[in-house]
């Protein structure tokens, strides 16, 4: 009785093996043409990266908004974390108010462009009051005045081949988001801070907010976004320069 | 032996007997893969931990907030713990997955009726109560407070975090219970030594008793 259950078992999982692994092969050809694949997907922990990002992204499927909070809600103070960057071109830029700088708009897009801080606020602008946490543990609330990522996008003319949205920061600092993420009506190319041109310290000119993930996807300093249906050629090719730090490109949590 | 997983209910019902077995198949299974990611996930958030070792009460906290508790450990991996976190979701979805398994055959099989909600010979009803509690509050408890603190998931059900008070009241929480299941981890560490360690643990690997 128990061989024949054993002999039964052997070929029963073997058979199960063989269709977990085509099954499992299927699945991620599927996922990633479902962008449910990210671009740190490699190694031991790919595994959980894979699951949690799918897994959210099916969640998040239709734009769910983060949440907003009231005035009196927001945080008496924010913490400063790191310093704006001391390279000489970043200065000048400061010094002169940040009328000379322009956002290079890139990439997959028909209309590449350069904009300046004045074009971007007559743009529709999006205010909002966020929670945002650090990877730390820490977090504030506060209020952010921008032109939505999105409003920037269509004005530039995305082609239908994209796939990610790079940003790229005067301190050498870059991340990328996804589609749904970079359309998303809450991601904001933000200029102000609680009713206030944003501080250099908090990333002046011109930050991105990604209120649906962690503080390190909220690059400041912004220099550049360039949209592309790749991004194994930037850095080391995982998306983001947090990889290359130990953390996670989707920050989601 | 490789019956038990067929018939569960006959391996469970004499548990004093030498030759069948004190646990069954999945039991024996689940129990080693959430010692697995137990450690895991211990290991991880002790370090996610260490990158800010202060707790707050609300929505915000961070260094100009006054804390709720100050843990008397160093911030040293300050901006070091992204490893945590990725060894902290791999192994908390082999936790989740995991707990699944056990939880649909424990009701299945019935299980939990037969062996931890009624009165048994082997177990003490405090024993029985300390597992019920773990598997069905404080094992919850921890993935909701999880959840309540991805700014993604709350964006799609914002009231597991208002329903606890806000993010970082999540935080705190997820901290404590984390406690409770590290204390619950010495105790029953402690009981398997006590009630013979080799015999114990042989148990819970090939199902027999030595006796």
């Amino acid at each position: 009785m128990s061989k024949l259950i054993s002999r039964r078992g052997i070929i029963t999982t073997g058979l199960a093996t063989a269709a977990g692994a085509s099954g499992l092969a299927v699945a991620a050809r599927l996922a990633d043409r479902y962008g449910l694949i990210p671009p740190d997907h490699g190694g031991i922990y790919g595994v959980g990266e894979t699951l949690t990002y799918a897994a959210q992204r099916l969640l998040t499927a239709n734009h769910s908004l983060a949440r907003e909070f009231n005035r009196g809600e927001i945080s008496k103070s924010i913490p400063i974390d790191g310093q704006p960057p001391e390279k000489e071109s970043y200065q000048r830029l400061l010094a002169g108010g940040f009328t000379d700088w322009r956002l290079k708009v890139d990439g997959l897009v028909e209309r590449p462009s350069l904009l300046s801080l004045a074009e971007l606020r007559s743009y529709p602008s999006r205010t909002q009051i966020t929670h945002q946490a650090c990877e730390e543990g820490w977090s504030f609330i506060a209020e952010w005045t921008g032109v939505p990522l999105s409003y920037v996008l269509n004005l530039a003319g995305v082609s239908p081949r994209a796939r990610y949205v790079a940003y790229f920061a005067f301190d050498e600092s870059w991340d990328s988001l996804d589609m749904p993420e970079a359309l998303h009506p809450q991601t904001l190319l933000a200029y102000g801070l609680n009713g206030q041109d944003l501080p250099a310290p908090h990333g002046a000119p011109l930050r991105m907010k990604v209120p649906r993930q962690l503080g390190y996807k909220n690059v400041k300093y912004l220099s550049r976004i360039t949209v592309t249906d790749n991004l194994k050629n930037i850095g080391s090719g995982q998306g983001s320069i947090s990889p290359d730090y130990g953390y996670s490109w989707y920050a989601g949590i | 032996m490789a019956g038990s997983a067929y018939f569960p209910r006959l391996a469970i019902r004499t548990p004093e007997t030498a030759d069948s077995p004190r646990h069954s198949a999945v039991v024996r299974i689940t129990h080693w893969l959430n010692t697995l990611s137990f450690f895991g996930l211990l290991v991880s958030g002790g370090a996610i931990l260490l990158a800010h070792p202060r707790l707050y009460w609300g929505e915000t906290g961070n260094v100009e907030t006054p804390s709720l508790v100050d843990l008397p450990l160093p911030f040293v991996l300050v901006g070091q713990s992204g490893w945590g976190r990725s060894l902290h979701f791999l192994s908390a979805w082999l936790c989740v997955l995991n707990g699944l398994l056990y939880v649909l055959s424990g009701l299945l099989t019935r299980h939990f009726q037969r062996d931890l909600a009624q009165s048994s010979a082997t177990y003490s009803a405090l024993q029985r109560l300390t597992y019920l509690a773990v598997v069905f509050i404080l094992f919850p408890l921890m993935i909701w407070t999880g959840l309540a603190m991805s700014p993604a998931i709350t964006s799609v059900f914002p009231a597991l975090v208002t329903g606890l008070g806000g993010q970082q009241s999540a935080r705190t929480i997820h901290f404590f219970a984390a406690a409770f299941l590290v204390l619950f981890l010495l105790v029953h560490v402690t009981m398997v030594y006590r009630a013979g360690f080799r015999n114990r643990v042989q148990a819970m690997i090939t199902a027999k008793d030595r006796i």
